[in-house]
């Protein structure tokens, strides 16, 4: 498959319990069980089978699902057991075969998605009150193992047999890529040369010596294994409260038309539409605040459900970056614009906010999925611009879309006036991974600009948000079409991988988290290891992989 | 030659009198050996005089010595077969250099895996078979039992002492971990599944030691042209005495057979179990587990560690310089019946991907032909049956069949359709009550019980009624 094709048949996102192949969701009081147990007969594409617990993409987008599903369908929940279905094996990571039959464009986003996943488990745990054991019941190798560490807590099964490994190195001539070895030294605060023996060692360590280095928490014989970590699940319920009184909402499917136009390709929800054109290398993205009054009261927004603007929007424009990052990786500009009512979308996030600190669940769920929703867009490889025109709604949280763009263009037409508006969840609500807020990285080295910032209130005329460096631009009418036309035809000549490089390295000024860490040094290393002939060159590791003969190394030190 | 030193405290002949931390390691070792024997080794005969065979050599015809001992005192040794001389790598990617004395770092960590899982098979085999002594037909088959048992104590110290010269630490705490594991045990069981199933009756230790000891003498063959060559010397010897254990298996069943065909043939119904004889039926359903048992050891059909063992030179063919002439295996595929979506499509596999199912055929000629000598002596009887093997695809539970539901020829079938002939196929729990019931201890010298034909000749040149063990 040629590099920037895009995939054969498209990915799909959109999922449900009743349609899983690979995990089941079991409910009972405050703690529900993810059970794995991978049907081998179904990966996402043909052409391997997915042995041992192994997964691929298909396998992720469940578990993405299940986790979402969780603490919107499930609120009452405290605790989730991460388990296998099979015998000996927890989760033997993502399948190798896959892997080596994969584009690298497509192993790119796999990982990536895969670790978005891995931070929404620690997002739960940490702001749902819905904490993650994973229960290992057999082996947790390479992958399966860092989906273990995404969890608060590690339990490893004591049979004599089952242990806790990352083998990539010394098997496979790769990383772990799914923060298995940030979380290790970062958040499990693993000596770094005991790490160092456990990520060399391919087979790794049973409880005794994984206990004793801190991979795992505790365990339990075969024996007591179901009765201990029961035990320890019920204690968690406990502490947290009990099981709740939350009742959930229905997740029902996003609904997306897909239609073409001249040479476009336009995919059309409610609230977000995109046109794909330039034969598939730009995509305009337009958000549609909300048309109707927020809601009052807790109920009120429990009787929308699903369907309210700030959830909804913000699912579909999940849904929308999704299919733009797997199914259109041609697409290099995306070009982002809002329509609507500016005091509307000030009025959503009033409400949500006020009814966040009054304790509503729902509330804070739907906040804290815009905040995640808006660093899958801070995360995208493809380069953004934000467009602010007469008649956009670029306020409070849809804001936040100017300052995750890597520029931001506002027109300044003397007759038809245009204006951005800024919200308290602009300062400290909506955070990216690097724990700070859009406004902390655009201002790091501007104080006063930040101070500035925060008592700009009301509508900011493009003029003042071009002066306080809310915008990037704010050419006139008469500059325009010329400037923007020009700055996007620039963008899509360039390198596109001197361009993503670029624009990661640009995007997170400031401090570096656990997150930021996986994300931009762990992957950027993966993705590189990846390309290199040590791991997929023809005597490569990954290449030789299940081949008969061993792999050949150019031994220099790059 | 090293020279053999029989008084030590640990009998040897790899100068472990010159070796302070290896004699240290195993000195330490070997109390929590004895205690594990005291346990786990056979149930009630401890201070009995057992007629056994102990290593007194490794080559030649009086390599072995018979004599009365108690069987905490046996001598357990370490013993390896001469050093070849230059010896080199004789297969895969090393092929032609010289063969290592010590472990190469890149392997060592697959060579321990491969030692400790040989090594887990033998103490669990003597846990299987501890409560035997307590039925056994006569006093000739209890001592067969005993010889194999502390022969089965033996490979394990050839095995810790690999994992103690060679291995340090780590090889230290393996050594432990095989006294720690039991076989069948929820908590603790051992490495594999053929070796944590129950064998308390007679039927199923014998078809024990023709199918799974002769698994060992598969891999301890294929281990036998290791490039590592303290396990190639270690294994060579240790093939010397497997051979005497599937004598015990295939010489047991062929006994039972014959008697079962006499009962058969003398009941007026043609039912052995009337004239309290076990039935040719649940003899082939016994055949049909244990054999179907211990092909999964073989490992998976299709398997990257098995090429990476023959590529790297640590595990070969069965008998690998004698038989084949290519020893790089590259280029060349075998086929396999793959199962896709319920049916079977041939598929090429690259041979060193498929080295597990190159050694699993030859094993499975092996017991062919002991099978259809079974069945020559059944027909000797006058009884007309036919032993046979099952496929190799039936009731596995390893591989890339495991899981999945064939019949007896191997043809696919649903879960329902297998369930629903699995009383006949394999032994059912009234199967084995039954066995129970007829296996009553026959303890005096030249007496047998009902059920299984006397052997042919004695041990060592003694006869039947010899007093084997001494009361
Ligand atoms: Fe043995
Ligand atoms: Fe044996």
């Amino acid at each position: 498959m040629a590099e920037n094709a895009a995939p054969a048949a498209p990915v799909e996102f959109a999922t449900s319990p009743e349609q899983y192949h690979h995990w089941q969701i079991r409910i009972h009081g405050g703690v529900a069980t993810l059970t794995l147990a991978i049907d081998r007969d179904h990966p996402l594409r043909p052409g391997y089978e997915l042995k041992l617990n192994s997964y691929d993409l298909g396998v992720d987008i469940e578990l993405a699902d299940a986790i979402r599903r969780l603490r919107f369908e499930h609120p009452q929940v405290r605790c989730v057991l991460v388990t296998s279905g099979i015998a000996k094996m927890f989760c033997a990571g993502a399948n190798i075969r896959m892997l080596s039959q994969s584009s690298h464009t497509f192993k790119v986003n796999f990982c990536k998605f895969t670790n978005e996943t891995r931070c929404e488990i620690e997002d739960a745990t940490l702001n749902s009150n819905q904490r993650y054991i994973a229960a290992l019941n057999g082996t947790a190798a390479g992958g399966g193992y860092e989906l273990a560490e995404s969890c608060a807590e590690i339990y490893l099964i004591d049979d004599g047999f089952s242990a806790v490994s990352l083998p990539e190195v010394p098997l496979l001539g790769v990383l772990p890529g799914t923060g298995g070895l940030t979380r290790l030294v970062d958040k499990r605060k693993v000596r770094r040369d005991v790490a160092d023996l456990f990520c060399t060692k391919a087979e790794g360590f049973r409880l005794r010596d994984a206990l004793k280095m801190r991979l795992v928490d505790g365990g339990w014989a075969k024996s007591k294994w179901q009765v201990e970590v029961d035990k320890r699940a019920a204690h968690l319920v406990e502490q947290a409260g009990g099981v709740g009184s939350e009742v959930g909402i229905a997740l029902t499917p996003v609904e997306r038309q897909t239609s073409h136009e001249d040479d476009k390709e336009i995919l059309t929800y409610r609230f977000v539409h995109v046109a794909i054109e330039q034969g598939g290398r730009h995509a305009r993205i337009e958000l549609r605040g909300p048309e109707t009054a927020p809601p009052q009261s807790h109920q009120e927004l429990h009787d929308l459900g699903c369907n309210s603007w700030a959830l909804q929007a913000f699912r579909e424009l999940d849904s929308a970056l999704l299919d733009l990052r797997l199914n259109h990786s041609p697409v290099g500009l995306l070009s982002v614009t809002t329509v609507g009512d500016r005091e509307q979308v000030l009025a959503w996030d009033t409400a949500i906010s006020r009814l966040r600190a009054e304790g509503s669940w729902l509330a804070r769920e739907v906040q804290l999925h815009q905040s995640r929703t808006l660093r899958r867009l801070d995360n995208m490889a493809k380069s953004m611009f934000a467009i602010v025109l007469p008649g956009s709604c670029f306020a409070g949280t849809l804001a936040e879309v100017l300052w995750s763009a890597d520029r931001a263009y506002m027109l300044d037409h003397p007759d038809q006036p245009s204006a951005i508006a800024l919200h308290p969840v602009n300062f400290g609500v909506h955070t990216t991974y690097n724990s700070m807020t859009r406004l902390q990285i655009r201002f790091f080295g501007e104080p006063d600009s930040m101070t500035k910032a925060a008592t700009l209130h009301g509508p900011i005329e493009p003029s003042d948000a071009e002066r306080c460096g809310l915008v990037t631009r704010a050419p006139d009418d008469l500059d325009w079409d010329d400037e923007v036309r020009i700055a996007e035809e620039e963008r899509l000549s360039f390198s596109p991988d001197a361009l993503t490089g670029m624009e990661q390295n640009l995007r997170f000024a400031g401090q570096e988290t656990c997150d930021t860490k996986v994300f931009g040094r762990l992957t950027a290393w993966q993705n590189w290891i990846f390309q290199r002939p040590n791991a997929v060159g023809e005597r490569g590791a990954l290449t030789m992989y299940g081949d008969p003969r061993s792999p050949m190394f150019d031994f220099n030190r790059t | 030659m090293s020279a053999f030193d029989l008084q030590a405290k640990i009998p040897n002949n790899v100068n472990l009198g010159d070796d302070r931390r290896l004699q240290r390691a195993l000195e330490q070792w070997q109390p929590r050996y004895l205690d594990w024997w005291q346990e786990m080794g056979p149930e009630g005969y401890q201070t009995k005089d057992v007629y056994l065979r102990t290593a007194i050599g490794v080559s030649g015809d009086d390599w072995a010595h018979y004599d009365y001992v108690k069987m905490p005192d046996y001598r357990w040794g370490i013993f390896l077969a001469d050093q070849v001389p230059d010896r080199k790598v004789p297969f895969g990617d090393h092929m032609g250099e010289p063969a290592w004395q010590e472990v190469p770092g890149e392997y060592r960590n697959v060579l321990r895996r491969i030692i400790v899982t040989q090594g887990d098979t033998e103490p669990a085999s003597v846990e299987q078979q501890r409560l035997l002594g307590q039925t056994a037909p006569s006093l000739y088959d209890l001592r067969n039992l005993f010889q194999v048992n502390v022969e089965e104590g033996r490979h394990l110290w050839a095995m810790v002492y690999l994992l103690h010269n060679h291995f340090g630490a780590e090889g230290r705490d393996e050594a432990e971990e095989l006294l720690a594991r039991r076989a069948g045990d929820q908590d603790k069981p051992r490495i594999l599944d053929a070796f944590n199933q129950p064998c308390n009756d007679w039927l199923s230790f014998f078809c024990f030691t023709m199918f799974a000891d002769r698994d060992g003498k598969f891999q301890l063959a294929s281990l036998a042209q290791s490039g590592f060559d303290p396990l190639a010397r270690t294994c060579r010897f240790m093939l010397t005495e497997e051979a005497h254990h599937m004598f015990v298996g295939d010489t047991g069943i062929e006994r039972i057979l014959r008697r079962s065909a006499q009962l058969t043939k003398l009941d007026p119904s043609g039912d052995a179990r009337v004239q309290g004889g076990i039935d040719l039926n649940t003899v082939q359903k016994f055949i049909n587990f244990w054999f179907s048992y211990c092909l999964d050891l073989f490992g998976s059909e299709v398997s990257s560690n098995a090429a990476d063992f023959f590529g790297a030179g640590l595990k070969g063919r069965f008998d690998e310089e004698k038989r084949f002439s290519e020893h790089l295996a590259l280029d060349q595929k075998l086929t396999l019946a793959m199962p896709k979506n319920g049916k079977l499509v041939n598929e090429d596999i690259e041979l060193r991907n498929a080295m597990n199912e190159v050694l699993r055929q030859d094993y499975i000629d092996d017991c062919k032909s002991a099978v259809r000598r079974w069945s020559k002596v059944v027909q000797a009887e006058g009884v007309d049956f036919e032993v046979t093997l099952p496929s190799g695809r039936f009731h596995r539970h390893q591989g890339i069949y495991g899981g999945l539901h064939f019949d007896r020829d191997g043809e696919p079938i649903s879960a329902e359709q297998f369930e629903a002939m699995r009383a006949e196929w394999l032994p059912t729990d009234a199967d084995r009550a039954y066995l129970r019931s007829i296996m009553q201890p026959v303890m005096a010298p030249g007496q047998i019980a009902n059920w299984i034909a006397p052997p042919k000749k004695g041990i060592n040149g003694q006869d039947f009624a010899f007093e084997y063990v001494r009361f």
